[in-house]
């Protein structure tokens, strides 16, 4: 072998055997199932309030079979038009959106907000490139597209295919402190949070339903993931708190969940995985005995969370061993 | 099996590479064929011998499961912080050891070589993994053999995993250090941590602002004195995880800890560090 064999593309986004025998199993999926494949066929619209739909994700990793249709979508239709709340995580997941939208109305799709950076959150916008909307994101998001997107955009291709997965869209407004969005007849105050879940969480309230829209601020049921700052994270979560709604859409679980005892549950990790992580640091307790031990109180509380607890001890550990 | 639309990746990538075996000794560039999840035992086997024969030569390397031993995850929680600890438990016995991530793009991660001052019996530190792989390390010992041990690790994505954050901010605080001292007894060898601020940047990772690579820039020699006594000379290279820390053992004879660090981009810093006096 030759150092001419070298490609750097080999390199960047290896597929896992795992992958490559998904990616197979969806080719030959292709051509019997419906868009989203077997698992879409549960799939419905919930009206969580007076024109506000979601639908539930799957409580899943993303898979050929689920189109990485694993976080909590909607939209709300207002005199003016339609905002979609979350456009699902591939442009497959967000063609089925679409068209659910289009059952229910004919009002133009005005709006599309792109709550973060994750892929189940953000490669549903793809199918809503056409209807030529404003695209809500952070003021930190177009970054860390930039950085991530297409790291994300080949793993989903991987898994799902070149022609499911789309493109990376980039907003169109960036909100730094706070926007208002207005349908007419209802109103979205849109909030960027500092460094929490990522570094580019936005948060929405609705003036008509009182709903919150946390996206992955709040998990429900699944095992929140840490990817920006576990301080901050729970310093967001106050805010959420004190922001008046009692009812909140969250990224991932019901579609609709009674505001405090969600947030307590979802404080109760983080301050679980703070305090268990420091007291690993203080012990010296290495990163590799700590991500076994930290927060085994709440294994029973949350679904994934031998896939995702040792990882966000990893995430937690580098932000605390420098305090 | 990926294709590639950005042609600027390339250069980059080949800078990296080049920077990194430059580095260390020799070319790997063997080992830089495109290896896979899905490669049998004896491809990874003809790997590493392709690799060992790049760094060692014709030199001899004997498997032991005695003299050094490799603890890693099997399955790596997130690849751009595998944390690995290499046990050598004969103190006296150890000049250096050698740590090699077979399937990453420059497969020589590290590279250790111990004076008086260490106690070699543990050593940890924290490597991006990029592929499902073979982990070597090699010691030798003070009559100058070679000695080999291995673990498979699954892992994905660790080289060119972003960093969550600017170029700016990863390298905010760059060269800042810490040391950690683990409770000791008078006359044992003292188990330290050190902790350094540092992006060590593999020259995988997309800047956020250009969207372009940003480039290599990683520790490449790391110096741990007890006085005038060295405990560790380490030769490091992109496969170490972003603000490196390292677990080691020093004989204390009473004088500070001294660090110096330097990187590939002409960055250098030192520190200074005061053990406490062992509890009687």
């Amino acid at each position: 072998m030759t150092a001419s064999a070298v490609r750097p593309g080999e390199y960047v986004a290896p597929g896992r055997p795992l992958s490559r025998r998904h990616a197979l199993f969806a080719g030959l999926c292709l051509c019997c199932l419906p868009t989203l494949g077997r698992a879409a066929d549960a799939f419905t619209m919930d009206e969580v309030g007076p024109g506000i739909f979601v639908r539930k994700g799957l409580i899943a990793d993303a898979t050929p079979d689920n189109a990485d249709a694993i976080a909590n979508i909607g939209f709300l239709i207002g005199r003016t038009g339609v905002l979609v709340t979350e456009s699902g995580g591939s442009l497959a997941d967000g063609q089925w959106l679409r068209a659910e939208i289009a059952k229910r109305t004919t009002k133009p799709i005005t709006h599309v907000v792109l709550s973060h950076v994750h892929p189940d959150h953000v490669f549903g916008a793809g199918a809503f490139v056409q209807d030529k909307p404003v695209f809500i994101g952070h003021a930190k998001l177009a970054e860390a597209l930039g950085a991530r997107g297409e790291f994300y955009r080949k793993r989903l291709v991987d898994l799902l295919g070149e022609d499911r997965t789309g493109p990376v869209v980039y907003p169109t407004l960036s909100v730094a402190d706070t926007a208002e969005i207005d349908l007419g007849d209802r109103r979205l105050t849109v909030t960027a949070h500092g460094p929490a879940h990522t570094t580019c969480d936005l948060s929405m309230i609705e003036s008509g339903s009182g709903l919150l829209f946390p996206a992955d601020l709040l998990f429900v049921n699944r095992i929140p993931s840490l990817d920006g700052s576990l301080r901050g994270w729970l310093k967001e979560a106050e805010r959420l708190k004190a922001m008046g709604a009692t009812r909140a859409v969250p990224g991932h679980g019901p579609v609709a969940v009674d505001l405090a005892p969600a947030l307590a549950d979802l404080t109760g990790y983080l301050i679980a995985l703070r305090d268990g992580t420091r007291a690993a640091i203080a012990k010296d307790v290495p990163i590799e005995k700590a991500v076994a031990s930290v927060a085994q109180d709440q294994r029973d509380k949350w679904a994934l969370f031998d896939t995702y607890n040792g990882r966000n001890v990893t995430v937690a550990y580098q932000e605390l061993e420098w305090e | 099996m990926m294709t590639r639309t950005d042609r600027k990746a390339a250069p980059t990538f080949a800078l990296a590479l080049a920077l990194a075996t430059a580095a260390l000794s020799g070319s790997v560039a063997g080992a830089a064929r495109a290896a896979g999840a899905s490669d049998s035992d004896q491809e990874r086997a003809a790997r590493w011998q392709e690799i060992a024969k790049s760094i060692f030569g014709d030199r001899r390397i004997e498997t032991t499961d005695s003299l050094v031993k490799i603890d890693a995850p099997g399955r790596a929680l997130d690849a751009a912080l595998v944390p690995i600890t290499l046990t050598m438990p004969d103190d006296g016995r150890i000049k250096a050891v050698s740590l090699i991530i077979d399937d990453n793009p420059a497969p020589y991660a590290a590279k250790f070589e111990f004076g008086p001052a260490a106690d070699p019996a543990e050593l940890k530190l924290r490597v991006r993994v990029n592929n499902y792989t073979d982990m070597h390390a090699v010691v030798e010992t003070q009559d100058g053999k070679l000695y080999e041990a291995k673990q498979f690790v699954k892992a994905s994505g660790g080289c060119s995993a972003p960093m969550g954050m600017s170029d700016e901010e990863a390298m905010k605080g760059m060269g800042d250090m810490r040391m950690k001292f683990a409770d000791s007894q008078p006359g044992k060898p003292v188990e330290a941590t050190l902790m350094i601020r540092h992006p060590n940047f593999s020259g995988m990772q997309m800047n956020q602002v250009t969207r372009d690579y940003t480039p290599a820039r990683y520790i490449d020699k790391l110096t741990v004195s007890a006085g005038d006594r060295t405990v560790f000379t380490m030769t490091g290279d992109i496969s170490i995880a972003s603000n490196p820390v390292i677990n080691f053992a020093f004989k204390p004879d009473g004088k500070p800890i001294r660090v110096s660090a330097s990187d590939n981009a002409g960055g250098s810093w030192q520190h200074s560090f005061n053990p406490p006096s062992p509890t009687n």
